[in-house]
């Protein structure tokens, strides 16, 4: 007797999702049209633009000095990192030379920046997840700690519009050494907190390992930088590969993830606090007196030409292009936006996976919509 | 004739469920014990907010609402009035019966649930001799509730929420009946009152790997962390009532919060031997035992991240039921063979306990957490 | 250090190989036509001397009389840079070939240049304004716009 078998599969229907630009896991103001079959992600179309203030227009009306609070609201949670590489920048088109002490203030401010961008990136990923803000809260105290150090020297705790070109504007205050001192006593003990209870938590790692798998020429191919192209494999780190300011005299290790899933970043993030707290004490260590300005005119008129300088500022390469004509303006300032780059993988990396999945994935590029949009 | 026995059998079932010694028959024991079971549940559920808030706070390292009243503690009344005067905006598109219906539907089980928990020796509104049997058949009809609340909002993410809530009850309803199972064999009866009296030795003794099973599974069928993917709120906006404002919001907030109380207090008297204890009342231990087994699930839910829906799905069926299938045999041989030494029954089941979360979790862990596509 | 090839350096290679595709060439850099863009863009990412693989940005720059456009690539394996650029000389409705074929990094950054700047990128799959809004009037970073 033969039994006959049908195969029943059953009829589904892709449909629409937006996540809208209003949602409070996408880290900003960005919109995402969603094509899903079930729970499965087919295909993410991005929409951009609702932050777009027009920073690179307005760029070619402010003098080069007066341009330096804009660039802190390009990438807003790492200020002082968007300040360094605009100054470079103009530096390297004009020809200044920084003093010693202003370079070493300078990499002690933007490897603290580099350590808050962190604590908040890894914070927002273990949210996503679903860990209800306890590591968020973790991690903003410390961060909290940064910020005060922040505000001792330039008296604000987000966009700080301390960096100035040819060097930083004041002096660091007296209270901010010991202070310095006593956070670089403190932290190590916290990010082995951090380790000791989210590094083997088997739910983080069942929902990020092997989730979002970037390889290592996709992550190539699409421009990716910083801690997203380091978790594929390659150890590709400006402050190594093209040093700037003063990184070559510090010694310093490059973190580098294994397969390139959203645990990798996870990991790679958290080493690179530790190896930024090494930089830090190297720094403060060697910190020379002198001048923390260069003599540069307020108005400042580099020669006629182009220049492009770039920095690893704490989401990926960030870079200024800036075209001179001689005047105390830009003629053209372009920046080289890391997240909006960054997200040229997402795509790629999150079809096949479920709607959680392409909020976790998405939470591990760690993009902050100022740059994207700009 | 058949008239005259119905009649005996009435009389008969009267006098079983009113106890002997209670003033005014059957209705006026009815209506106490309703009134004391609603003023109960509300008291219970603003005071399990407060601990929740409180404790969470503490424990990620921040304060908890501590302005309204002293100690914070007419929080819950402020939530409550808050939540009151909000404006009931039902959406246009919505099925308006069962848009309004919804809330009702999820909330009526959760209190009918109390009926036959025990608060002294015979204090319960109906020593029914099923009553283990009724509240596992009467907590899954809240789940229709929330199926019909994601459908009647006629919005996409309510749907995909009320769907995974379905899916995840009924898959949790086994194991947590199985664990119940272990009890009863160990009781022999089913009525709640009898399982206290015979709780000499706590059960959570006795049956160990049935506590741990019943607390997963109920805090999976109730929607807490780590299984809250529900309303997860950093997915999919609040999911199945996203599209709720005002009292019915304030009716699912309720629900969550009483039915967090019923798990708690279904333990406390299958597990933790309900009102018995020394000094005290026996309602105060109940009540106190009800508190601390709350605060094991705000500790669970403080500390752990979320589980994604396919990883729900295989935890309940490859790792949880396959225990419970275990636990009851090996209670069942328990019970035939040595039911005379109770403490050889606690070793052996520790030790089986033990011997299977470890084994089993590795294994389980091993293959992925089950993530294979659908 | 991340060497920068010498453009003049790049511009003999490039005759060699694509003859007239090398409109000038400075120490920092080397202007190609738009026409031998895609061929020049894939000798420079697969030959395996610069291999340049990575592509640090796409921007273009206003001046009067022509729209440019520059890239630069970096090699990985090598650590050295590349600046290419590209002109275009009309105004009313310029046209580049893209080379989202052999960088995808480009995807998003061709599509800014577009919206802000105008100039198409023949060969692009999705070439739609990304930051403003379809019927915006007007590409806010040319020079004659307010």
């Amino acid at each position: 007797m033969a039994i006959e078998t049908r195969e029943f599969t059953l009829k589904t229907e892709p449909f629409m999702l937006n996540f809208g630009p209003v949602h409070p896991s996408t880290h900003g103001v960005y919109r995402m049209r969603t094509t899903l079959d079930g729970e499965v992600v087919l295909d993410i179309e991005p929409v951009f633009g609702y932050l777009h203030r027009g920073i690179e227009k307005l760029a070619e009306q402010r003098t080069f000095t007066g341009f330096i609070p804009l660039t802190d609201r390009l990438d807003y949670i790492s200020s002082m990192s968007n300040n360094m590489a605009y100054c470079m920048a103009v530096e390297k088109l004009a020809g200044i030379t920084v003093p010693e002490r202003a370079e070493h203030i300078r990499v002690i401010l933007a490897e603290l920046q580099r350590i808050a961008n962190h604590l908040i990136a890894n914070g927002s990923f273990l949210n996503d997840c679903g860990a209800y803000f306890t590591p968020f809260l973790y991690m903003f105290r410390e961060r909290e700690k940064i910020l005060d150090l922040f505000e001792m020297v330039s008296g604000q705790r987000l966009t700080y519009n301390f960096m100035r070109i040819g060097g930083v504007s004041q002096d660091f205050p007296e209270e901010f050494m010991p202070a310095l001192r006593i956070f670089l006593n403190q932290m190590p003990r916290f990010i082995d907190e951090y380790d000791r209870l989210l590094k083997e938590n088997e739910i983080l790692l069942a929902r990020s390992r092997g989730v979002g798998i970037l390889t290592q020429k996709a992550a190539v191919n699409c421009s990716i930088s910083g801690p997203v192209l380091r978790s594929t494999g390659y150890q590709w780190d400006l402050r190594r590969a093209d040093p700037y300011s003063i990184y070559d005299r510090f010694e310093f290790d490059i973190p580098v993830g294994i397969q390139g899933d959203c645990y990798d970043r996870f990991r790679v993030r958290m080493e690179e606090m530790r190896q930024s707290l090494r930089i830090i004490e190297q720094a403060v260590k060697d910190l020379p007196q002198g001048a923390v300005r260069a003599e540069v005119p307020h108005l400042v008129r580099p020669p006629v030409g182009e220049a492009y300088s770039h920095i690893e500022s704490p989401k990926g390469e960030l870079g200024f292009y800036l075209v001179s004509d001689g005047s105390i303006a830009p003629y053209r300032c372009h920046v080289r936006p890391t997240s909006l780059i960054n997200l040229t993988a997402l795509r790629e990396m999150v079809r096949g996976w479920k709607v959680a999945d392409l909020i976790l994935i998405f939470g591990s590029i760690d993009i902050c919509l100022g740059e994207v949009d700009r | 004739m058949a008239l005259v026995d119905l009649m005996e059998v009435n009389t008969r079932l009267y006098q079983q469920a009113v106890p002997p010694d209670w003033p005014g028959g059957f209705w006026w024991h009815w209506l106490f014990f309703a009134v004391v079971l609603i003023i109960f549940i509300l008291i219970m559920v603003m005071a399990v907010i407060y601990i929740e808030r409180r404790a969470m706070g503490r424990m990620q390292s921040r304060l908890g609402p501590n302005r309204t009243g002293p100690f914070g503690i007419l929080q819950p009344v402020a939530d409550a009035i808050k939540v009151l005067l909000k404006e009931n905006i039902v959406p246009v598109n919505a099925d308006k019966v069962v848009h309004w219906l919804a809330p009702v539907i999820a909330f009526v089980p959760a209190l009918m649930i109390f009926a036959v928990v025990p608060f002294q020796n015979g204090a319960l509104l109906a020593d029914l001799n099923i009553g283990i049997l009724y509240v596992v058949a009467i907590s899954s009809v809240s789940t229709i509730g929330v199926f019909m609340a994601g459908w009647g909002s006629s919005n996409k993410y309510s749907l995909l929420g009320a769907m995974r809530n379905v899916a995840a009850v009924v898959s949790y309803e086994i194991p947590l009946v199985l664990a119940i199972v272990g009890i009863v064999l160990l009781t022999g009866s089913l009525s709640m009152n009898q399982i206290v009296l015979a709780q000499d030795i706590p059960f959570v003794l006795l049956q160990p790997l049935g506590f741990l099973l019943f607390f997963t599974a109920g805090c999976a069928e109730i929607n807490r962390s780590p299984f809250d993917l529900m309303e997860a709120d950093s997915e999919l906006t609040a999911g199945f009532h996203t599209e709720y404002s005002g009292m019915k919001f304030a009716m699912f907030y309720l629900v969550e919060y009483a039915e967090a109380v019923a798990i708690a207090a279904i333990i406390t008297t299958l597990f933790l031997s309900g009102w018995r204890g020394p000094a005290l009342p026996p309602w105060l231990w109940f009540i106190i035992k009800v508190i601390i087994v709350f605060f094991l699930m705000v500790w669970t839910r403080t500390t752990l991240p979320r589980v994604r829906i396919d990883q729900l799905m295989s935890l309940a069926w490859k790792f949880l039921l396959p225990l419970a299938v275990i636990n009851l045999v090996i209670t069942a041989i328990e019970v035939l063979f040595l039911s005379a030494l109770p403490w050889l029954i606690i070793i052996v089941n520790f030790a089986v306990a033990a011997v299977l979360v470890v084994m089993w979790s590795k294994l389980f862990f091993k293959l992925g957490w089950g993530r294979l596509e659908v | 250090m991340t060497l920068a090839i010498s453009g003049k350096d790049i511009a003999r290679q490039l005759e060699e190989r694509f003859p007239g595709s090398v409109v000038e060439s400075r120490q920092d850099c080397v202007v190609v036509n738009a026409g031998s863009l895609q061929a020049v863009a894939a000798f420079v990412k697969d030959t395996p001397e610069l291999k340049c693989d990575y592509l640090n940005y796409v921007t273009a720059v206003d001046y009067f009389q022509y729209f440019e456009v520059v890239y630069q690539c970096t090699s990985i394996k090598h650590n050295h840079s590349l600046v290419i650029r590209v002109r275009c000389h009309d105004r009313d409705n310029p046209v580049i070939p893209s080379v989202v074929g052999l960088w995808q990094g480009a995807d998003f950054q061709e599509r800014e240049i577009y919206d802000l700047v105008g100039i198409r990128f023949e060969g692009h799959p999705n070439m739609k304004r990304i930051f403003l809004w379809e019927g915006f009037d007007g590409y806010p970073l040319r020079k004659d716009y307010l």
